[in-house]
């Protein structure tokens, strides 16, 4: 993460007096104190408690058993399941978002009139606790009464009961709705924000050499937008476990396990069936998934930079 | 002479024209968007029997308040949703985790931002892991320790959590903030005779006031709407928040839509109060590092 100061030498680190150097740690040693407390050490205790067979409801029977948990999870089929709808889900949600709201910036940037408006409007779902978005989605794809349904019969005259949150992949699509809705107008802000930025002149100079709008875009501003791009890939990452939110309540992962996500089994696991050390081991293993796509979204992010430069 | 001026006078109305109709295709390609957000207003003010109804209506009969009014105890109707506690845990969570991590990350954000000392990066990259930790994988081990401690089910368990999660992002928007202000501008007091730390307190964070608020909404609004640590570690309207609060609204088999959607209004209020009347600061806020 780009932490670049103005010092830039080595030089200059040993001109900063010692006086600095304790200020320095004493500024930042409460929030690091908070996030090794609050975060840190409970992690390093709940790897202890992947390395056992503890049960919520039998917890004087917790014994050692070592990576068992985590080998009996490679050999679960509804891990892999959950493990590859995840990797699916994720996949295609970040790309469609990333390429959604450069796409609706690009559209809202040329509009004359209401420009405030509109923005205020789109800015909307990023309001929405992810929990609202999940339980509107849920109704909205309700086989009996939700809007999706009845749009359909208002459309086409005929009553059809489709039920989307039951069957594989339909239930798995309703989600991805239901996220790229919540999270792509936070991209469509930043990138704005990039297109609003730009300088004209580069724009100007290639409408007389006659290049057409997609060149411009692909040449001009793709290459010049690319800091506002980092930038909302660095948030969006942060944030990959929001979308349990949703799957826990549109479908919870069920039913039979077809829509299970990693976050939802690691639920499942250690709250509903009570196996605690199973379940913290699950949570590893999901943290290591999201450790995963942080570290493959900057890889791809460093290419796409030294392609487009 | 005249002729020409004519057709550059029609074909100017036909720009016009094809602008307008552009700008009419956006807007209602952005009220996609937002048509969610009416349609829950509409469903929370709706006669009862329009919600589930079937054929589906569309445009409600009429307009009323009471499905506030009892949700807010005012009503005559028998509905329990603890309502005023889940309120009441909401603000307290939110507001003082989101004080405690505007204190603590705007130091870090500053030492990160002016000092170059060895292992900054490595501690601000371990913080920003530590931020993408998902909250369901942290909330199992807080379950057992907050049950040891008896911070189980309190509202200063959830405090502390959520001040723990908004530190490192307070931290990174700060530092960017703080690098926005020259840095000749503290050494110049320190010239004049201030310490570092006095030219902290009086240039520098009076500078940074706009990322302040924008930083602090970011804060509120995580802790406002966290979901996945919530639903493990609160159990009771002791400390349960809004988020966990709307599974009040759904039996066995059947949810009180209307029900859900008047506190889902309620729940939008302040983020929307927010982020309206800071939205110029929260967009600047969010791009800081890229426009230079």
């Amino acid at each position: 993460m780009a932490l670049d100061t103005h010092f830039k030498s080595r030089k200059d680190i040993k001109k900063s007096s010692k006086h600095d150097r304790y200020l320095s740690w004493f500024m930042i040693i409460p929030a690091l104190a908070v996030v090794v407390v609050l975060i840190v050490v409970p992690m390093i205790y709940s790897f202890s408690l992947s390395l056992t067979n503890m049960n919520l409801l039998k917890p004087a029977t917790t014994q050692y058993i070592g990576f068992r948990n985590y080998m009996r999870l490679f050999h679960d089929d509804i891990f892999w399941r959950a493990f590859w709808n995840t990797v699916i889900f994720m996949t295609v949600a970040v790309n469609v978002e990333f390429i959604l709201g450069l796409f609706i910036a690009q559209l809202m940037f040329k509009v004359t009139r209401g420009q405030g408006v509109i923005r205020t409007a789109i800015m909307a779902p990023m309001m929405f606790a992810p929990v609202l978005v999940g339980f509107q989605f849920k109704w909205f794809f309700n086989d009996q009464v939700g809007l999706v349904n009845n749009l359909l019969y208002s459309l086409t005259g005929q009553y059809q009961i489709i039920p989307w949150l039951i069957y594989y992949p339909m239930n798995l699509f309703a989600i991805l709705l239901g996220e790229i809705w919540m999270s792509t107008p936070f991209m469509v802000i930043v990138f704005l924000a990039g297109l609003v930025s730009l300088p004209t002149e580069p724009f100007e100079a290639a409408a007389v050499d006659g290049a057409s709008g997609w060149l411009q875009f692909r040449y001009i501003t793709l290459p010049l937008i690319g800091p506002f791009i980092y930038i909302a890939m660095v948030i969006r990452s942060l944030d990959l476990g929001r979308a349990y939110d949703l799957v826990r309540i549109m479908t919870g992962g069920g039913p039979a396990n077809r829509s299970e996500m990693i976050w939802t089994y690691t639920y499942r696991l250690a709250i509903t069936n009570n196996k605690f050390g199973m379940g913290t081991a699950m949570s590893f293993i999901t943290v290591a998934v999201s450790f995963a796509f942080v570290i493959y979204l900057f890889k791809q992010l460093a290419k796409s930079r030294q392609e487009v430069y | 002479m005249e002729r020409s001026g004519a057709i550059r006078l029609v074909s100017r109305r036909r720009r016009k024209v094809r602008q307008e109709c552009y700008n009419l295709l956006v807007f209602f390609l952005v009220a996609v968007f937002f048509l969610p957000v009416l349609w829950i207003i509409i469903t929370a003010m709706r006669p009862e029997v329009e919600v589930n109804a079937r054929p589906p209506v569309y445009i409600p009969s009429r307009l009323s308040l009471e499905t506030f009014a009892s949700l807010l105890g005012a009503g005559h109707t028998e509905k329990s949703i603890p309502f005023y506690s889940y309120l009441r845990n909401s603000l307290l969570a939110s507001i003082f985790s989101t004080f405690l991590a505007l204190t603590v990350g705007t130091l870090a954000g500053y030492s990160f931002s002016r000092f170059r000392f060895r292992g900054a990066d490595q501690t601000f990259i371990g913080m920003m892991l530590a931020r993408s930790i998902p909250g369901i994988s942290i909330s199992l081990p807080l379950f057992v320790l907050f049950a040891r401690t008896g911070l189980l089910d309190r509202v200063y368990g959830l405090i502390l959590v959520y001040t723990a999660m908004t530190i490192p992002f307070t931290t990174w928007l700060m530092q960017g903030f703080f690098k926005d202000i020259p840095a000749t501008l503290d050494e110049a007091a320190q010239i004049d005779g201030c310490s570092r730390w006095q030219a902290f307190i009086r240039i520098d964070l009076p500078l940074t006031l706009p990322g302040l608020a924008a930083s602090g909404i970011f804060a509120f609004l995580t802790a406002w709407n966290e979901f996945q640590i919530a639903s493990v570690i609160t159990r009771t309207p002791a400390s349960k928040t809004f988020p966990v609060g709307l599974f009040d609204f759904t039996q066995e088999f059947t949810i009180d839509w209307r029900g859900m959607c008047a506190m889902s209004v309620i729940m939008l209020v302040p983020a929307i109060v927010f982020v309206l009347l800071t939205q110029k600061q929260l967009i600047k806020g969010l791009t800081f590092g890229a426009i230079k």
